[in-house]
């Protein structure tokens, strides 16, 4: 068996029995990396020598017999959103190709607090929007059960790394479902903690009031060691809330007794796919055979939470994507093309007599703004700056995000309503398995609807999990959706594992040498 | 169509962006496509319901008043895609620079 096919939890007892070296495990990912990512395409960048810096640090401590972090030496790809001080942080897209963060993000200082050695950056959706990884500026990322198709998004690379064992964990951040739907499309295991358990200091903002940061791994109880890493309080996020952080990996191993699973019939209504359908259905009969008590529970407002979602993330994402203005970071257009551009716009339309047309046109500065933005950003952040400006601009503004907002507190109250009645909630992930590349692109409302069962929990700020429970008939991965209320992330920890120690689906691999 | 072209031209002005037209084509029936999905919401009364901006609804976080160090010029500088040493670079604001 070689290194790359053990669990976090697996590595990390061989590296403190000192049967093996964080060098070694690190080399083992490396070469992982150097000999299948040229297929997957999961990582934007991998920093060798830093890494296996990093890792010879650690080995000198654990020889010197220093107290080691809770990683111990394990390597950590890093969704490319997450500032690295002086590394490149580009969110998969132009504007932040060359932009080096002159500070960490607290989770990064996190990880190397805890003796975590970082692999490198993983690719995602431009700016985090998005469902499929298509909408990377850089590389295309393929799913290791099927590379003809999208492994999720927006945290793919993320997914399709941890799945192809290139890496035995991963820190991605979730808005909408964007760490949840690509472990379900990639078979491994992504937690989106409650709003406010992970700090969001140096996350690249996209929707403050959804965002979140957390682990993918291939087995509850690595997401639990790197949870247990990831949370906690900071006094640099305001809305990073200052309460304990369990101790996840001691408690993940104890099964919930008297189990009160709750399952919504709603969400098993028309556009599931009937192979998830059943997967999850069998998954839930795990749960009756493990002693739970299985019960439905309502929540009547969840057929809204896509269009209030896009409302509201989009509002957010343009608010926050203003300062991308090419001046304090970040690309800018070649300012003396754009002022010549400028320049023979105020030419023609003088010579045709426009004045209106004149005093419409843009000051250099604006143009600047407008000319350096545009060949920037990708289709689908601009296309969500404009919905999220337009839904914000005057005369709108009560119709969206106002009444998005009202929506939002329905969504919340209907799970503060499930969960006096059931512990936890079980369903579908995404409505099907992993799409083909190419299939959505030209959609984005068809693109937008894959988020029907995750957007929710972010609206709610409650906590999610995606755990592998079966594969279709062509073989590629389902998950379930787990459901559990705000700060019960080891309720969600412990119900997750029992399933997974109940069943087989987390050990099964994509084969990567074939073709 | 909920959102016309002209639309799109004023909202891509306001966002800061620069649209060919084709993009102002695409933009406005991929938007008018989505904006007709939103009207799912009118079905849902919500007279009564307080708007919900935040999902923790915390308020007045405040730190102690404490001088610490912040980011220096240099590296807050560093990224700049043109600056003086001191200052950001920008074109002329005022005039006809």
């Amino acid at each position: 068996m070689s290194l790359t096919d053990l669990s976090a939890v697996e590595l990390l007892d061989r590296l403190d029995a000192r049967h093996v070296t964080s060098t070694e495990v690190v080399q083992a990912f490396l070469d992982r990396i150097e000999r299948y990512d040229r297929r997957i395409g999961a990582f934007l960048r991998v920093d060798r020598e830093a890494a296996l810096d990093q890792a010879a640090a650690v080995d000198r401590k654990r020889q010197a017999g220093e107290a080691l972090g809770r990683l111990g030496g394990l390597p950590v790809a890093i969704k490319d959103l997450l500032a690295t001080q002086g590394e490149p942080t580009t969110c998969a897209s132009r504007m932040l190709e060359d932009f080096r963060p002159p500070y960490d993000a607290t989770v990064i200082a996190r990880l190397k607090a805890a003796d975590g050695v970082i692999l490198g950056k993983t690719n995602m959706d431009e700016f985090a929007m998005g469902g499929s990884t298509e909408n990377s500026a850089f590389r295309l990322t393929r799913n290791p059960w099927d590379t003809t198709r999208i492994p999720g998004g927006s945290s793919g690379g993320s997914a399709a790394a941890v799945a192809a064992a290139m890496a035995p964990l991963s820190v991605a951040s979730d808005t909408g479902g964007s760490i949840r739907a690509p472990a379900s499309w990639c078979g491994v295991v992504g937690l989106k903690p409650t709003y406010g358990r992970v700090s969001r200091y140096g996350l690249v903002a996209f929707a403050s009031s959804l965002d979140q940061i957390g682990p993918l791994a291939r087995t509850v109880e690595d997401a639990a060691l790197l949870l247990e890493v990831l949370a906690g309080h900071d006094p640099r996020d305001s809305t990073s809330v200052d309460r304990p952080v369990p101790n996840y990996t001691s408690s993940v191993g104890r099964p919930l007794e008297r189990l009160r699973l709750g399952i919504v019939p709603e969400l098993f209504g028309d556009g599931l796919d009937a192979e998830v359908a059943a997967a999850v259905r069998v998954a839930v009969d795990v749960y009756r055979s493990l002693g739970a008590t299985v019960q439905e529970v309502s929540l009547p407002h969840g057929k809204y939470a896509v269009a209030t979602y896009y409302i509201i993330a989009p509002c957010e994402a343009s608010s926050n994507l203003a300062r991308y203005d090419g001046v304090h970071y970040g690309y800018r257009t070649d300012a003396q093309k754009a002022a010549a551009r400028l320049e023979a716009e105020r030419k023609a339309l003088e010579q045709a007599g426009d004045r209106a047309g004149l005093d419409n046109l843009d000051t250099a500065l604006v143009r600047m703004y407008r000319q350096t933005r545009s060949e920037a950003f990708g289709p689908e952040v601009k296309r969500r700056i404009m919905l999220g400006t337009y839904a914000l601009s005057a005369g709108y503004y009560d119709a969206y995000y106002l009444k998005a907002m009202k929506v939002r507190r329905l969504v919340r109250e209907d799970f503060d309503r499930a969960f006096e009645q059931v512990d936890l909630i079980a369903g579908p992930v995404t409505p099907m398995p992993a799409y083909p590349i190419g299939e959505k692109v030209n959609d984005p409302l068809a693109m937008y609807l894959c988020d029907v069962y995750t957007a929710c929990t972010n609206l709610a700020g409650i906590a999610g999990l995606s755990i592998p429970c079966g594969f279709s008939s062509r073989g590629l991965p389902i998950g379930l959706h787990l459901q559990a209320p705000a700060f019960e992330e080891e309720r969600l920890l412990r119900g997750a594992a029992m399933y997974q120690r109940a069943t087989a689906w987390h050990t099964r691999r994509p084969s990567l040498d074939g073709e | 169509m909920p959102i016309s072209h002209q639309q799109v031209t004023r909202v891509s002005l306001l966002g800061r962006l620069l649209l060919s037209e084709e993009e102002t084509e695409t933009m406005t029936a991929q938007l008018g496509q989505i904006l007709t999905y939103m009207q799912l919401l009118d079905e849902v009364d919500t007279d009564q319901v307080e708007p919900m901006a935040h999902a923790v609804e915390v308020s007045d976080v405040f730190r102690g008043d404490q001088l610490a160090p912040s980011l220096a010029r240099d590296l807050a500088l560093a990224n700049a895609p043109q600056h003086d040493g001191e200052c950001y670079r920008v074109p002329a604001v005022l005039g006809d620079a």
